[in-house]
């Protein structure tokens, strides 16, 4: 067959799991959708198992912080079919005071060290994980240093205020 | 420490009955070993000379880049991507350059293009003679490892010449480069194509039908291709498998699909088929350069960088003596020019894999989010894993091989 578009990956991910994925965008040719927690073992073995999708590398696994969103968490995966030669990222938003999202290394083995990463900088909790400890960072640390509450600069500087720029 | 030990076993056992002759003796390998090559820790049991099972740290040298990078204009990010893999510090270099220039949409010059494929199949021939030559060094043969240091030395000379600097280059620019190649240094990098092929011919025959060299990495850490998938690996290991996989040919960047190059596979996925696939994969590159250096005879002389003032800083001498020029240089500096708000995942093929940058951007001065992919990070955590059952010299091959740079581990 012609090579997968990401229009027709979209159709076929929703046609599976109807309003448990939600389209992003697709800028940048890498088609973005959002999936529910709930879900999101089963999309990522739908497209790792798929006959003709065979999204069989995992490319990265991490995490961004929104303080101001309800749902603080957005864990980000990225994922290559290198048959179909097509990326696409899958996204889950998460709750902000007790993220939670079971572990994608029943998925692919190559998620582990991935999500003690995500689980180190930003404190987010995959359930079944065999090993969930931090690995970059001090085993007694208290924070989880990527959240948006830690600046690094000093507030009180004033040469970077968007204020004084005109924004 | 004491805590995970106990984990991989307790009573310091992985037999139940705790017969005396059965007793595991725990050895830590790193954070200083030399064998580790940079600082990271594996405790390992090991039953006589065989590891039953190991635990790997890392995080030793962690100086929060990621972290920092929120906090940093795109220019200021560059000394950061410079320190990843430091033994091919371009790559790193110029594939942050590209995700930029991919989220605001510059358009590159074909002549700048080539230049940095130059610059970064050198990089990439700098990192592959280390790791080849470690690796003898590791099997007990050193003068393969000093024949090859000589050639790093002269690509850094090349290095120097195009930008001053030899280690951590910050050769880049949002658009290009700061300076054009000189003579001097197209005439080094002529020079390097007509030394370096006899030097690796050498390096070749020291090792390639060398007995005891076959038979110590020979079948030493073999691994299925479904395995390596499955633990994400990329780059020459993923490649010595046999899964073709290779950025520069599945999504293409700076015109590489305008070169003719082969993807060199391996068979059986063990020390030495990574050892021969990363051997000729420096022939590849050469092959690279010399196609590159022909194209850009064809481009017109002296354009090394985009037409886009608001993003490339402008030449030093102007912003002394020219207002606007200082105006420019300014606000690119303190990251106050426009940059649209976006998502952007831009990957090269690094030494040792797929080096994808992620970028959330929300228009402001830095990044909202900056991650780093790192082939060493995620291609190391099968070490462990795949030691138990090993001999430990047979490990220390296999740690060799993975060509683990710990800036890159640990970021």
């Amino acid at each position: 067959m012609d090579k997968l578009d990401n229009t027709y990956l979209w159709e076929k991910l929703a046609q599976k799991f109807t309003d448990q994925v939600s389209l992003l965008t697709d800028a940048h040719n890498l088609l973005t959708v959002d999936a529910k927690e709930a879900c999101i073992t089963a999309v990522l073995n739908f497209l790792k198992q798929d006959e003709e999708l065979q999204f069989i590398h995992l490319t990265d696994i991490t995490a961004v912080h929104f303080p101001l969103q309800k749902k603080a968490f957005e864990v980000v995966y990225h994922i290559h079919s290198l048959v179909n030669n097509i990326r696409i990222r899958v996204k889950v938003q998460l709750d902000g005071e007790n993220p939670e999202i079971p572990t994608a290394t029943t998925v692919w083995k190559g998620a582990n060290w991935m999500e003690r990463e995500t689980y180190d900088f930003y404190g987010i909790q995959f359930l079944g994980h065999p090993d969930l400890r931090r690995i970059l960072n001090v085993d007694d640390m208290e924070v989880f240093p990527m959240r948006k509450e830690y600046p690094l600069e000093d507030p009180n500087r004033v040469d970077k205020k968007d204020l004084y720029f005109g924004r | 420490m004491s805590d995970f030990i106990t984990k991989i076993s307790p009573n310091n056992s992985v037999y139940e009955d705790n017969d005396p002759q059965d007793e595991l003796i725990t050895l830590n390998i790193g954070p200083t070993h030399p064998a580790t090559h940079g600082v990271f820790q594996n405790v390992v049991q090991i039953d006589g000379e065989r590891i039953v099972s190991g635990v790997s740290t890392i995080g030793y040298i962690h100086r929060a880049f990621e972290k920092i990078a929120e906090h940093r204009p795109f220019y200021q990010i560059t000394p950061l991507t410079d320190r990843l893999n430091y033994c091919s510090a371009p790559i790193n270099n110029m594939g942050w350059h590209m995700t930029v220039e991919k989220l605001l949409k510059i358009e590159i010059p074909k002549r700048v293009q080539y230049m940095r494929v130059i610059v970064m199949e050198l990089a990439r021939i700098a990192d592959h003679i280390i790791c080849n030559g470690i690796l003898g060094v590791d099997t007990g043969a050193f003068s393969g490892f000093l024949y090859v240091m000589q050639e790093r030395e002269f690509i850094y000379e090349i290095f120097e010449e195009i930008c001053g600097a030899r280690l951590t280059t910050n050769i880049g620019r949002i658009g290009g480069f700061e300076r054009d190649f000189n003579d001097i240094a197209f005439a080094k990098i002529e020079e390097f194509l007509k030394r370096f092929p006899p030097v690796l011919s050498e390096f070749s025959e020291l090792f390639d039908r060398n007995r005891i060299f076959i038979e110590r990495t020979s079948g030493v850490a073999a691994v299925t291709p479904e395995e390596a998938l499955d633990y994400s690996w990329s780059g020459p290991i993923l490649r010595a498998t046999g899964v073709d996989y290779d950025v520069r040919v599945q999504n293409p960047y700076c015109s590489y699909e305008e070169f003719d190059f082969d993807v060199p596979v391996g068979t059986k996925g063990d020390v030495y088929d990574r050892y021969l696939v990363r051997n000729a994969e420096m022939w590849q590159s050469l092959r690279i350069i010399e196609q590159a250096l022909a194209k850009i005879e064809k481009e017109p002389k002296g354009v090394f960088h985009a037409d886009v003032p608001e993003f490339y800083l402008p030449p030093k001498e102007q912003v002394y003596t020219n207002m606007e020029a200082l105006i420019y240089h300014f606000k690119i500096v303190m990251g106050e020019v426009d940059t649209p708000k976006a998502e952007v995942y831009h990957a090269v093929e690094g030494a040792n894999g797929e080096l994808g940058f992620y970028l959330v951007h929300d228009g402001g001065r830095s990044p909202y989010r900056l991650h780093f992919r790192r082939p060493s990070f995620v291609n190391y955590q099968m070490f462990a894993p795949m030691s138990a059952g090993m001999l430990l010299s047979d490990a220390i091959l296999n740690m060799s091989s993975l060509n683990v740079i710990a800036g890159e581990l640990d970021a």
